[in-house]
C-alpha cells in the first residue's frame, strides 16, 4: 500500500511538477530562470498587461477560439442529432472517419491545410485558423454531444410530438434544454482546444498572431522570458478552470431520461 | 364507421410483417385492450395509431377522419408511455401544462385546467415537484394527467402499469377503469398481461404474429376462445386430443382418449366440423372437480394460494399433468376428475 502511494505521488509529480515551474518563476524577481529565488515580484505581470502586441494576440486567440467553438459545436450538434436519431448503416465507420483529424499528425494536417488554402486562393488569416481548428474540434464536440443525446429517453421527444408540438418546438422545448449541458461542455472544450493550439495557427495565421504563436515569437528574446512565464501561468490557470467547468457541465443532470423509467 | 377504425393495416420491418393486414373497430367511449406476447405487433399498431409510425398498407380512421399521413402532433390522440417519458427538466405543473401551450389559455385558466387534471389523478399539491422527486406511481399519474389534459379523442396506454409493483398495479387497474367510466374518453390499452386486459377492458383483441386472433369481451375470450393460442394465452388450460364420433341435434359425442367418451353441447363448437374430425378439447382448471367423476388420477403437486388451491393430477396415458384449481378442502390420495358437459371447449385441431 505504501509503495503504491509513493508511486502515485511520483506519477503526479512527473505530470505536474514541470508545469508548476511556470507560476513559480513568474513571481521570481530575476530575469534568469534559475534557483535560488532572488525575491517576490509581480512586475512580470504588469509588463505583460502593458504589452500591446500580447493583448492583440490575446484578442485574436479569443476571437478564433469563439468562432471555432461555435462552428464545431454547431456542426457537432447537427451530426450528433442525426447519428443518434437515425441508426444508419455505416454510422460507426462515419464516426471513425470524422475523428480522423485527431490522429493525423498536426504538422501533416497543417501542411495539408496550408496547401489547400493556397490552392483555392483563401488568404492566410485568422479565419483560416478558425476553420483549421474547427476540423480538429468537431470530433471533440461530437463525442461530448453524442453521449448527451444518447443519455436521454427517445420517448421524451415522442411525448412532445404526441402533446402537439412539431419538430422545431420539440427541439426547442425538450431536446435543447436536455442537451444544453452537453452544448456548454462542448463549447468550453473546443474553445480551450483552439486557444491552446499552436501548429495550425503558426501555419495558417499569416501576419496576425494568436497567443501561442506570439509566445513562440517571444522565446527568441531572453529578456522577455519571465513575462512569457507569467503569461503561461495565466493560461494554465484559465485552461484548468475551463476544463473543470466543462466537466461539471457535462455531468450536469446526467442521463436525465433514465430517471424517468422504473420504480 | 366505428370511432377508431383500422382497416387492413400492415407494417413491415424489412420483409417481416410486424402488423399483418389488421382490421379493428373500436366504438366511442370503449375501454379496448390489445393483448399479446411481446413481439406480437401490438405496440407497433399502437404507434401507428399515435402517428409515430406510418402504415405500409391499409387505412386508419379516427372519428371518421383518415389519419394516413397525419403526423403525431396533429392527431387527436394522446399517449401514456411505458417509460412515462416525464420531461425531466420540468416540474409536475409544467409537464401537465406542456400540451396546452397552443390553446393560449390565460394564466388563470391554465392553472385551473392543470389543477383540475392533477385533482383527477389525485396529485394535488405536487405541482412544483421534479420528475426525479416522484415515485413510480406518481410518475404514472403525471403521465396520465399530461395526456388527459389535451382532452384526446383516444387515450393510448402502452403497458402503463408494467413498472409498478403488484399491489399498486391492482389499485391502478381499478382506478383507470373508474377514470375511463367517469371521463367517457375512449381508452386503448396495450398489454402483455392478460389479467390487466381482462380486468379493465370491455373488449379485448388478442394478437399474435402481427395478426388479430380474436376480438371479444373478456368473459367470452375466457369461455369461448376460438383457437388454441387464445385459450393458452388467457389463463391456464388443459388440452386433450379428441375425435368426433357422433353429432346429434344439440350434443356432440367425441372420443377424448384419456378422458374416455365425452359428450358436450354442439354450441361449444365455434367452427365447422364433421364426424371423424380431429379436434382439441380444452378444460379450464377451475371447471374440473376432484370429488366425483369418471377419470381416476393421483395428485402429484399441490399449492395453497389462499382463496383457492392449485393441483397437478397425473392420469393414466398422459405424460403432462392435468391442472386443477379448487376452492374446496385438499383431498388426499387418489381422486376422480369430473366436469360439466359445457365446461369442455372445442377448438380446431392444431399440432
Amino acid at each position: 500500500m505504501k509503495s503504491l502511494r509513493a508511486y502515485a505521488l511520483a506519477y503526479l509529480a512527473f505530470l505536474y511538477l514541470p508545469v508548476l515551474f511556470l507560476p513559480l518563476f513568474s513571481f521570481n524577481n530575476s530575469r534568469f530562470i534559475a534557483f535560488p529565488f532572488t525575491g517576490f515580484t509581480t512586475r512580470w505581470y504588469s509588463t505583460l498587461f502593458a504589452d500591446d502586441a500580447m493583448l492583440h494576440a490575446l484578442g485574436n486567440s479569443l476571437e478564433v477560439g469563439a468562432v471555432t467553438a461555435l462552428l464545431s459545436t454547431l456542426l457537432g450538434l447537427l451530426a450528433a442529432k442525426a447519428v443518434t436519431q437515425y441508426r444508419l448503416r455505416g454510422t460507426g465507420a462515419l464516426l471513425g472517419f470524422v475523428s480522423l483529424p485527431l490522429f493525423i499528425p498536426d504538422i501533416v494536417l497543417g501542411i495539408a491545410l496550408l496547401l489547400l488554402l493556397g490552392a483555392i486562393g483563401f488568404p492566410l488569416s485568422l479565419a483560416g485558423v478558425a476553420l483549421g481548428h474547427a476540423s480538429l474540434c468537431v470530433p471533440f464536440a461530437l463525442t461530448v454531444l453524442i453521449a448527451r443525446f444518447e443519455g436521454f429517453d427517445r420517448n421524451l421527444e415522442e411525448a412532445s410530438a404526441d402533446l402537439g408540438e412539431g419538430a422545431w418546438m420539440t427541439f426547442w422545448r425538450v431536446t435543447f434544454p436536455l442537451v444544453l449541458p452537453g452544448i456548454a461542455a462542448s463549447l468550453l472544450l473546443t474553445f480551450i482546444t483552439s486557444f491552446d493550439e499552436f501548429l495550425l495557427a503558426y501555419f495558417l495565421s499569416g501576419t496576425e498572431a494568436t497567443l501561442p504563436v506570439y509566445i513562440w515569437g517571444q522565446l527568441r528574446f531572453p529578456d522577455r522570458l519571465p513575462m512569457v512565464l507569467a503569461l503561461g501561468a495565466l493560461i494554465l490557470v484559465a485552461s484548468v478552470a475551463l476544463v473543470v467547468l466543462a466537466e461539471w457541465a457535462r455531468n450536469l443532470g446526467v442521463a436525465p431520461g433514465k430517471k424517468s423509467i422504473g420504480a | 364507421m366505428a370511432f377508431l377504425s383500422v382497416r387492413q393495416v400492415t407494417k413491415r420491418f424489412g420483409d417481416v410483417p410486424a402488423v399483418d393486414a389488421v382490421d379493428l373497430e373500436v366504438p366511442r367511449g370503449a375501454f379496448f385492450a390489445l393483448l399479446g406476447p411481446s413481439g406480437c405487433g401490438k405496440t407497433t399498431l399502437l404507434r401507428m395509431i399515435a402517428g409515430f409510425a406510418q402504415p405500409d398498407g391499409g387505412t386508419l380512421f379516427i372519428d371518421g377522419a383518415n389519419m394516413n399521413g397525419v403526423p403525431a402532433h396533429r392527431r387527436p390522440t394522446n399517449m401514456v408511455f411505458q417509460s412515462y417519458a416525464i420531461f425531466p427538466h420540468l416540474n409536475v405543473f409544467d409537464n401537465v401544462a406542456y400540451g396546452l401551450r397552443k390553446e393560449r389559455l390565460g394564466k388563470q385558466a391554465l392553472r385551473a385546467r392543470v389543477e383540475a387534471m392533477l385533482a383527477t389523478v389525485r396529485l394535488e399539491g405536487l405541482e412544483s415537484r421534479r420528475a426525479d422527486e416522484l415515485s413510480g406511481g406518481q410518475r404514472q399519474r403525471v403521465a396520465l394527467a399530461r395526456a388527459l389534459a389535451k382532452q384526446p379523442k383516444i387515450l393510448l396506454l402502452d403497458e402503463p402499469l408494467g413498472a409498478l409493483d403488484k399491489r399498486l398495479r391492482e389499485a391502478m387497474q381499478v382506478e383507470l377503469r373508474a377514470l375511463q367510466r367517469t371521463l367517457g374518453i375512449t381508452f386503448l390499452l396495450v398489454t402483455h398481461d392478460q389479467e390487466e386486459a381482462l380486468s379493465m377492458a370491455d373488449q379485448v383483441a388478442v394478437m399474435s404474429g402481427g395478426r388479430i386472433l380474436q376480438i371479444a369481451s373478456p368473459r367470452e375470450l375466457y369461455e369461448r376462445p376460438v383457437c388454441r393460442e387464445v385459450a393458452d394465452f388467457i389463463g391456464q388450460i388443459n388440452f386433450f386430443h379428441a375425435t368426433v364420433k357422433h353429432i346429434a341435434d344439440d350434443t356432440v359425442t367425441a372420443n377424448a382418449g384419456v378422458l374416455g367418451i365425452v359428450t358436450l353441447p354442439r354450441a361449444s363448437f365455434g367452427f365447422p366440423f364433421a364426424v371423424g374430425d380431429h379436434v382439441l378439447l380444452a378444460l379450464r382448471p377451475e371447471r374440473i372437480t376432484l370429488q366425483r367423476g369418471s377419470v381416476a388420477g393421483q395428485i402429484t403437486a399441490a399449492s395453497f394460494l389462499g382463496e383457492r388451491s392449485h393441483y397437478q393430477v397425473k392420469i393414466a396415458g398422459r405424460s403432462e399433468p392435468v391442472f386443477v384449481a379448487s376452492s374446496g378442502a385438499a383431498p388426499q390420495g387418489p381422486v376422480l376428475l369430473g366436469w360439466a358437459p359445457d365446461a369442455l371447449i372445442a377448438l380446431p385441431f392444431t399440432a
